[in-house]
């Protein structure tokens, strides 16, 4: 687990890779960075929420309910975790 | 002595292919620790073994021959026989056909004895996780004497999957090295997590492998073009093969529930505000390790109304209704290369809401790794399909035989209600009954979609 603060390609290199072990078939240079994920990957609430904890598990950065909003695309995600881990 | 026989694979499932052993004769074993693995045309499951003891005899070879269900695969002495050798019956042949001869199939999986395991790495210490410890456990390794690999002397699991000889293999390409004869152990994996994926095999033909088992050469062009990166795994299950034999095996089912199984419909509309406002509520609290979806508290909700309509709960089989006292809900999850499986979360009823949602957690993610046991795939006594999420309305699902019920929920979506004579907006969903008109009526399939929505309407209850 790291405590240092996360660059946006520190954040999107997370986020790629976590979403690469839920949706292997998937070719990233394919996902659109500002559009809805659940819609361009057909990912369900339990991927959703593996995403999530996986994003959890390699940052060390908790993720509220009351947050999910922020994980709609990649590019909000990775804003949310760039912020989240300076905050701390 | 205990014959250990291949166990029923799931509905419509009558054979399988031995593709491993995780044992090997002198093993202890205990009731529900994973001995095998299988292909059928649902993929690679799991075999637990359902008696205490020590591994006599491995009867059958891992091959590429469709063994039926009950064909004895082991034997097993009880801790308090002593090992005499019984006059065995003759038993038929169960190996694979005789190959050309330039090939030598190689069975996946440690059958001829345990490795020799690597010494201790010298002056560090080690760290063992207990699902590390566990997955040695079950493999029959002693995790003391395995190499570690990862950071801080922390043994990892695929060190304990090479010290025990057996590797994650994607089932495309744990039949293109059966075919082909390739050992699997001398392959360095690149597919996700350690998993050995197809292109890792068509990488070797053109090496040449001191002292391997010689692959034939192919005639024709390997499916996958060696310069296609390890990580695009899309051609791993692609429209043929493994995926069409689970089309084939779906089709199977299904015709024959709409042969054999007349079945009636009922819907009714939940209202499902309190539902996901106490679920907002007890979210906010949690982590996100912690946190539980609408899926599975309409699960346990489903299971405990499962209880008061019993007719709905079980098997129909040779032109009768056994009902099941276990509540084994079965939860239809889509693959992301096709197809679906609908394994059971066992005991659904009994579970508290956390354990039921690890539980689904758990099943979600070994359907999708191919790592399902065969008494979760046969067990279903109902099934339940969640088919919101993609949009879906009203779900009218088709009942999975030899169950006699299926449920199936559509899309919350808010929707005017009328409350106390007045106009308001919900968040509703439309839950459907698909049920065996052999063995319940449309007036007890009611009373269940009553009991639903009325569990739903406490949900600090569930």
């Amino acid at each position: 687990m790291t405590t240092k603060t996360l660059t946006t390609d520190d954040a999107v290199k997370v986020i790629y890779d976590v979403l690469a072990e839920i949706a292997p078939e998937v070719d990233a240079s394919e996902i659109d960075m500002s559009v809805d994920l659940t819609e361009q990957l057909d990912l369900d609430s339990m991927d959703y929420l593996h995403w999530l904890v996986g994003i959890n598990a390699r940052t060390g950065i908790e993720i509220p309910d009351r947050d999910a909003s922020h994980f709609m695309t990649i590019d909000g995600a990775a804003r949310y975790l760039v912020d989240a881990s300076v905050a701390r | 002595m205990i014959d250990f026989k291949l166990p029923s694979l799931g509905a419509d499932m009558d054979e399988a292919m031995l593709v491993g052993w995780l044992v090997s004769p002198g093993d202890q074993v205990s009731r529900g620790d994973i001995v095998a693995e299988v292909e059928t045309d649902k993929g690679v499951m799991e075999v637990e073994c359902w008696d205490d003891g020590i591994i006599d005899e491995l009867l059958v070879e891992p091959s590429s021959t469709k063994l039926p269900v009950g064909t004895p695969l082991a034997r097993i002495r009880a801790t308090d026989e002593s090992p005499v050798a019984e006059p065995a019956p003759h038993r038929e042949v169960t190996a694979a056909p005789e190959p050309a001869p330039s090939r030598e199939p190689v069975a996946v999986g440690a059958v001829a004895g345990p490795q020799a395991p690597a010494p201790p790495p010298p002056h560090v210490t080690r760290h063992v996780s207990p699902p590390v410890r566990h997955l040695a456990h079950q493999l029959g390794v002693d995790v003391d004497t395995v190499t570690a690999s990862g950071p801080e002397g922390t043994v990892t699991r695929e060190d304990v999957r090479r010290a025990a000889g057996r590797r994650r293999v994607s089932p495309r390409a744990r039949r293109l090295a059966m075919e082909e004869g390739i050992d699997l152990s001398l392959l360095s994996p690149t597919g996700p997590d350690g998993m050995i994926v197809v292109a890792d095999l068509t990488g070797l033909e053109s090496k040449a492998v001191d002292g391997a088992v010689e692959v034939a050469d192919r005639e024709e062009e390997p499916a996958v073009p060696p310069e296609v990166p390890a990580r695009t795994v899309e051609s791993e299950l692609p429209a043929d093969d493994p995926a069409l034999a689970m089309r084939r095996a779906i089709a199977r089912s299904m015709a024959r529930s709409n042969r054999e199984i007349p079945q009636y419909s009922l819907v009714t509309q939940i209202d499902m505000k309190r539902a996901l406002e106490w679920l907002d509520d007890a979210n906010a609290e949690r982590p996100v390790t912690a946190r539980i979806l609408p899926a599975a508290l309409v699960a346990k909700a489903t299971a405990l109304a499962l209880r008061e309509v019993p007719e709905l709960n079980g098997h129909f089989v040779e032109d009768r209704f056994e009902q099941s006292a276990d509540i084994h809900l079965g939860m239809a999850i889509s693959l992301r290369t096709g197809g679906l499986v609908a394994p059971a979360i066992r005991n659904a009823d009994t579970l508290t809401l956390d354990e039921l949602m690890a539980a689904l957690d758990d099943l979600v993610r070994r359907a999708r790794s191919w790592k399902l046991r065969t008494s979760e795939m046969a067990s279903a006594t109902a099934t339940l399909t969640n088919l919101g999420e993609r949009g879906v309305g009203t779900a009218f699902p088709i009942v999975i035989p030899p169950q006699v019920a299926i449920i199936g929920l559509g899309r919350v979506m808010e929707r005017p209600v009328a409350i106390d004579g007045m106009l308001a907006v919900r968040p509703t969903v439309d839950a459907t009954l698909v049920a065996d008109h052999r063995v319940s009526d449309g007036h007890r399939g009611g009373l269940f979609l009553a009991a639903l929505e009325q569990r739903l309407q406490e949900p600090e209850k569930l």
